[in-house]
Order: structure tokens, then sequence, then C-alpha cells
């Protein structure tokens, strides 16, 4: 775990301890649960944000994406009555191809990220709400997939099954990030994708796997809010959910030019995003404030991590003219 | 306020001024890095309307001297005398307040601003009122005269995007005549122009001259230093190797004066010629995006260093990326081994043995942010992977192993290469093709900003890879480099070949003359083919 993790895990426990003393059902077994099962949820979502985002990349399409994919998903199984598990899979597969088209818009056909998948936001949130015609998506009463139920917003040993998922998943992308070939290739392309280009590297094939595995996971999750929520009005379904994603990503120690970042960084920034909707919940906050709360730890968060940065570039430089006193080379 | 002054002062004749005093002078000046004598015993002296050439190889001490005279360094000792006053060293300040001016090779000027504006940038005369406004047609009428004395043949409203390399000089040398300059400074003005940009440059320095402003003209071409110059200053390992006289003038004078010792290195190396290998890679009529309508052809040979020689801007970085998967082949085609290749991307070229170290180290050559042990293993890294996963054992083995062979000089492998010096950082680049296994290695000005022992030792590994049976093409711009290394000398001109030398013809001159496109002297022409 690096320095800036560890910081970001002691701010998680101070903030934790504080509203402890002041609210102590933060603690509490159901206050618990259910803030697991967000970060669980919104975790998915930032990791394969984090993968997008180390290219150097953005992925702003997400949260009208987990409206579409979810309008779906309920549709396919409440009302054309699909297997459920047929319709999981072709979920994952739309967001796999979404994921694949907006690689390839940006690699092949070098439009901008955010661009691309600016248009994706307004496209797909259009999409999702002409699908239902501007209605709800839902159940009908008495419609129950005990399995799916169980396995998307059931509990195990007292852990809702999100969260395991998002376990298993962390570490999976865990060692896919920090671990694989594709991983390091992931870091080369976002420090600098020409000499990554140089060394031999398919960058244009990376970049779009980046793609790919953001849009399987953000399926994945508009699977599990859609079974969260249970009902979907895709006007306002997942609204503002890249910008969560984002956020935890910052949050967690991301660049926004690429090649930084660590996975234990974003799960982090996630649980601290979440504990803090729950702070202002817990605290008796107006929820209005909800966004400025959320905004200002932000930017405190990042001017510190940067004026930390300033502080250790410029002692290094002392030592460094320290140790080679006239450093300037001849000619 | 300022030109006016200036006109004053030149109103002198426009013939040399033998007689006239030097009104700056240097005197036994010595500088030192640490473990280097970048300048040694070094004495000078510029007197008004002369124009004196300065040449020397790199790493001669041409740098730290403009360093001294620009008031950025001081020298360890030795004196600097304007106009009778003695200096231990010039600050910034001083050296300006003296009128001496700098044109440097690259342009600080802003493309996106007009001429005037680019002059008097930061001394705009303004009008009176609160808003500051700036005052356009004073600053037109300030412009004019300044424009008029270089020479200039655009107006004062241009924007400088839309100005030629030499018309932007041009402005570079009004603004040194703005703040009343004496002595101009012109770094390689002419290395990234066309001839006939050259040619109008080279008036504009005659007319400096004319007006009785001094120049210090450095250049690596010769040809214009005996056009222009009426003394020439040679530099050698950071002492004064010569001063010719205005009739002493001649290429080979300032050969001999530069490059002595080079000459010899080169005798040496022609003892062992060696018989050409097979053809590695041959490229047959290929167009690049830069020149569509030139086909080139090219054979690199195994166990043969080819030089490609050139000015810049013919074309030969261009050829290299084509080579190398980087742009698009237009047309043509490439053979490896005698087989047809489709490059497409640099990963096809890898995969073929063919690989490039690139012209801009730090943008293309290495990640500065990766450890040296990750930037040699990226292009193979699945040799370094079990299951895709990256076996970092393997990782460590493979880069301590090239650490070793290529002595670079860092604390460990787990070594951030942005924290290497440039010679260090070129054999990481070197050492993540050595680790694999290469074929055709193209090396794109490898020894650029690199000090001389690196550069040996880079020369050192080029020769290696040649003896071991790679064929190996170098861009190089450096004319002792292209001759002292190579078996062959390919030298481009407008993005074709215009002519190959063998080791017997070698000389500065018959590369010179293939650079602007004219016919070599050829020992052979006098000796007839075999």
């Amino acid at each position: 775990m690096s320095k800036k993790d560890l910081g970001l895990l002691i701010l998680i426990l101070v903030v934790g301890a504080v509203v402890t003393a002041i609210n102590p059902r933060f603690l509490s077994a159901i206050n618990l649960a259910n803030t697991s099962n967000l970060v669980a949820l919104f975790g998915i979502l930032s990791i394969g944000q984090a993968f997008v985002i180390i290219t150097g990349g953005i992925e702003l399409s997400v949260g009208s994406l987990i409206a579409l994919l979810g309008t779906l998903f309920i549709d396919f199984i409440a009302v054309r009555e699909l297997d459920w598990p047929l319709a999981f899979v072709v979920i994952i597969v739309l967001g796999a191809v979404i994921g694949f088209v907006h690689g390839w818009l940006i690699t092949r056909l070098k439009l901008q990220p955010f661009v691309v998948t600016l248009c994706g936001l307004l496209i797909y949130r259009g999409v999702a709400r002409f699908y239902t015609a501007d209605g709800t998506a839902g159940f009908a009463f008495g419609q129950n997939f005990p399995t799916l139920e169980f396995l998307t917003a059931g509990r195990s040993y007292g852990l809702p099954n999100s969260f395991i998922a998002l376990i298993v998943i962390a570490i999976v992308m865990w060692v896919v990030l920090h671990r694989s070939v594709f991983g390091r290739y992931l870091y080369a392309i976002g420090k600098n994708e020409e000499a990554a280009k140089y060394s031999g590297i398919r960058t244009g094939r990376i970049i779009i796997a980046a793609y790919v595995i953001c849009g399987v996971l953000t399926a994945l999750s508009a699977i599990y809010f859609a079974m969260y929520t249970r009902s979907i009005s895709p006007a306002s379904h997942g609204q503002f959910y890249e910008l969560y994603a984002i956020a935890a990503a910052v949050l967690g120690g991301f660049s926004l030019r690429g090649g930084e970042g660590s996975l234990v960084g974003v799960i982090l920034g996630t649980v601290l995003l979440q504990e803090l909707q729950n702070l202002v919940n817990l605290l008796g906050i107006p929820s209005s404030l909800n966004f400025a709360v959320m905004g200002g730890v932000i930017l405190i968060g990042v001017l510190v991590d940067q004026q930390w940065g300033v502080f250790r570039a410029r002692r290094r430089m002392i030592e460094a003219t320290r140790q080679n006193v006239a450093g300037a080379p001849a000619e | 306020m300022a030109h006016r002054l200036l006109s004053g002062a030149m109103t002198s004749t426009e013939t040399t001024h033998p007689n006239t005093a030097p009104f700056l002078s240097l005197e036994a000046v010595r500088k030192t890095y640490p473990g280097v004598v970048a300048l040694d015993r070094f004495s000078m002296e510029v007197r008004p309307g002369e124009v004196i050439g300065l040449v020397g190889e790199n790493g001669a001490g041409k740098s730290t001297l403009m360093k001294i005279l620009g008031g950025v360094t001081r020298p360890d000792s030795g004196t600097i005398t304007v106009d009778g006053i003695a200096h231990d060293g010039l600050t910034v300040e001083q050296s300006i307040g003296s009128g001496i001016a700098f044109v440097h090779q690259e342009l600080n000027l802003f493309e996106n601003l007009d001429v005037a504006a680019n002059i008097f940038f930061g001394r705009e005369p303004l009008r009176a009122g609160p808003l500051s406004l700036v005052d356009r047609a004073r600053l037109r009428e300030m412009v004019a005269p300044l424009l008029k004395r270089v020479g200039a043949n655009f107006s004062a409203d241009a924007p400088v995007a839309s100005l030629s390399l030499a018309q932007q000089q041009m402005v570079e040398i009004a603004k040194a005549l703005s703040i009343r300059a004496r002595l101009v400074i012109l770094d390689e003005p002419t290395s990234s122009l066309p001839m006939a940009e050259t040619e109008k440059l080279l008036d504009v320095i005659k007319g400096l001259k004319a007006q009785g402003i001094s120049v210090i003209f450095i250049s690596h071409r010769l040809h214009e230093i005996e056009r222009v110059a009426d003394r020439v200053v040679v530099l050698r390992d950071g002492t004064l190797a010569g001063t010719l006289a205005k009739e002493r003038i001649n290429h080979d004078e300032m050969v001999r004066l530069m490059i002595g010792r080079m000459l010899k290195e080169r005798e040496k190396a022609g003892e062992a010629a060696r018989a050409p290998g097979t053809v590695a890679l041959s490229a047959e009529a290929i167009r690049t995006s830069t020149y569509p309508d030139r086909p080139v052809s090219i054979e690199l040979r195994r166990a043969e260093i080819l030089g490609l020689a050139g000015l810049v801007g013919s074309g030969r970085t261009e050829l290299a990326r084509v080579l190398f998967g980087i742009d698009e082949r237009l047309a043509g085609s490439v053979t490896l081994d005698g087989k047809p290749l489709n490059v497409g991307s640099a990963a096809d070229a890898v995969a073929n043995g063919i690989f490039l170290v690139p012209e801009d180290r730090k943008l293309t050559g290495i990640l500065l942010d990766l450890s040296i042990a990750q930037n040699i293993t990226l292009p193979n890294l699945p040799a370094h992977a079990r299951r895709s996963l990256v076996a970092t054992g393997a990782e460590l083995a493979t880069a301590e192993k090239q650490k070793k062979n290529l002595g670079i000089k860092a604390p460990s492998v787990l070594t951030r290469t942005g924290t290497l010096s440039g010679g260090n950082q070129q054999k990481v680049v070197l050492a993540k093709w050595l680790a694999m296994d290469p074929k055709v290695m193209i090396l794109d000005e490898p020894t650029r900003g690199i000090d001389i022992g690196a550069k040996a030792e880079i020369y050192g590994l080029m020769r290696a890879l040649a003896d071991a049976g790679v064929a190996v093409l170098m861009i190089s711009s450096d004319m002792e480099e292209v001759i002292g290394v190579s078996d062959r000398i390919a030298v481009m001109h407008e993005g074709q070949i215009s002519g190959i030398l063998d080791k017997d013809d070698f000389s500065q001159e018959n590369v010179l003359l293939l650079a602007v496109g004219k016919k070599p002297k050829l020992l052979q022409a006098a000796g007839g083919l075999e």
C-alpha cells in the first residue's frame, strides 16, 4: 500500500471516528451493511473508470449507461420475460460493445475521449428515455427472481453479496492492473503514449481494451443498481454517477493526465465518498448540501496532495543541488 | 528613442574597420565544470563592424563562451573588457547594457502576435490615459526603421506565424537592434534554413556589418562562414585552436584547426574497411508523407554502419519513421532478408527485429517515469511474463545484465530513468533493443546532447552491433561523426538519396555537396570505375 493510500485510509478512519462520536448509529450493523452495499455498487463502476483514466482518457457516459442498461435489463426480465442469466449476458456484452465503440472512435478516428463519451452521455440517456417513453421501468407486482435477488441484493455471513462481488472484482483487477503485462502497458501508455508506441506496443488495442473493461464493469454495476432500486425512471437514474467514479479515482490518487493511480486508491476513494454521503445523513446536515460537502472534501484533498508534492519536489531539488554543487554540464 | 541613438552610431563607412579599436575583448578566460575544462586560456577581441565566424565541433566550448558573453555564467578566471572597463565576469544586465544580443537557434517569438508586438514586447509605447492602451501608430513608427535596417520584405503587421524561418530570424535581429545592440551573436542560424532562405540571412549579416554592428556567426556550415566572415575563431577542446584572418579563411584550414584530432581517427577507421555484408533491409521506391512526390530507395547491409547524412528537413527522420512503421508508407515496397515485409506499426517492425533509437530521447525513446528495468523490458514484456503476469525476477535479470554490459551508471535498475544523464538515458534506449535480437538497428542522432565519454561508448556499441552482423543505419547531422563512424555514407537531399559515398570518398566537402544536391568529387571519377 502506497503512502498516498495509507493517508487516505487514515482520513477515512478519522472521519469515521468523528462521525461515530457524534452519532453512534454510524457503526450500527444496518448502516454498515447499507453503506457497504453502496460502496460495492459505486466501487465496481469506479474501477472501470480507473482503467480508462489510467490511459489518460475519461468516460463520461457511465451515468447514462447505467440508466440505459438498467432499463433494458429490467425490461428484458420483467416485460420480455427472458431468462435472467441470458439477459445478464446480453447486458454485459452490450456494455463491452459500447466500450469497444468508444475506444475505437478514440484510437482509430482520433477523437478526444471527452468528446466521444460526452456524446455517449447524451445519446444513451436519450435512448433510455425514448425506450420507456419516459415512463418507469419496474417489476410487476409479485414478480420474483430469487437467485438473482440473492446474488445482487442478498447477504452472506452478514455481508452484502454485492460487497463480496466488489472484493472479488477488486482482487482480480488489482492483479490485472499491478501485476500483468497488460497493466504495465496501461501505465506506460498513460505516462507517454508516443514512447510506448516507439517501444512496439500496440497502443490502440490496449486503449480499446481499457474502454471495454470500463463498459463491462459499468454494465455489471448497472444490473446491481437496477436490482437495488428495482424501478428505474430513465430521466434521473444514474445521473452524475460518472462524476462519482471520476471523483473516487481522483481522491484515490489518479491523475487525469494518466499513468498514475492504484486500485486500492480508487476503492478507498469510493469508500470515502460514500462515508461523506452517510455523514451528511447521520449528522443531520441538510441533504441539499450533499454535493457541496463532497466537492469541498475533494478540493481540500487534492490541494493537500498537490502542495505535498510541491514540497517534496522542492526538497528533492535542494538535495540534488547539494550533492552536485555545480550541476551545469559543459556544453 | 532607442533607434534614434542607434542611427547616430551607425553612420560609419561600410568597409571593414581594421583600424578601429576593439570595444569588447576577452583575455585568458577559463571556465571549468566538475571534471571538465570547458574553456581555457581563451582570448578574443571584437571590433565594431566585424563579422567573426566561430567554429568548433560539438563540445569545443562554444556554448560556454556564449554563456559567458551573455552573463549567464561567470568565468573562473580571466577578464572581459568592455569599452575599456575590465570585468571579472558579466552579469546578464551588464551584457545587455554592453549591447550584446543573441539570436538563438530556437527562436523566442510569440507566433500568434504580429511583428511589431514581438519586437517591442513588454516595452510597447503607451497612450496617455488610465487604460494604458498600446499606441499602435507610434509602435509602427518605431518598428519601421528597424525592419528597414534588417532588409525586411514583410510588414510590421504581419503575424509571425505567417513568416518563413529566415524572416522570423530577421524579426529577432530587429529585436536585437531595438535594444541598441552593438554585437549580435547568431547561434547556428542557418541550420534549419533551406538554401534560398540562407542567402537572405547572409545578406542581413552583411547589412549589419555595413551599419557598424559586429556579428559573431556560429555555424557548422563552413562555406557560409567563408562567405561572410572577416575573421574566423576556431575552438577545439575548450582552447583557441587558431584565428584565421580574412585572406586565410578557407574550408581546409578551418577543418584542419577544428578536427585535426578527428582526421587521424578517420584514417584509423579507414584501415579497418571491411567487405560489405548481404542486404538485410531493402526499401524500394517508398514515399513518405513529407515528400509524397519523391520515391526513395535504400539498402541496409548486414555487418555495416551506413551513415545517413543530409540537412535538417531533408527527410531522413521521416524515412526512419516509415521503416519503423510509425508513419504510413505511401508507396513502394520493403523487403527483409529478401522476403517482402509489411510493416504497419512499430509493433510489426519490432516483431521483425527492426529497431529504432529515435531522435527525441525524452519524448519517444524512453519513459522518464518508469524505471530502467521497466524501460528495458517494455518492448519484450511477454518474454518476461508467466501467464500474462510480469515475472519480476526475469525482468530484473535482463535489466541487470544490460546495465552491466552497457555500463549504465545508476544506483540500481529500479532507478527512474528521468534522473539519469543524457548519455545513460540513451544507453537505456539501446539496452532495450540489445536485450532482444536486432537484425536492423536504426539510430536517429544517437549522440545528440551527450557528453564526449558516452559518445565514444555509443560509437563502440554501434561498431559491436555491426561486427555481430546487424545492419546499422545511423542518421547524424554531426559531420565528424558521420565520417568517423560510418562504413558507407548515404546523403539525403530534399527527400531523396542524392548519393552514396564509399570510404575512399569520405570528406566533409563531398557530404555537403551531396546534401545540397550537387555532385561530389569522387576518386573513382579520376581513376575510372572498376
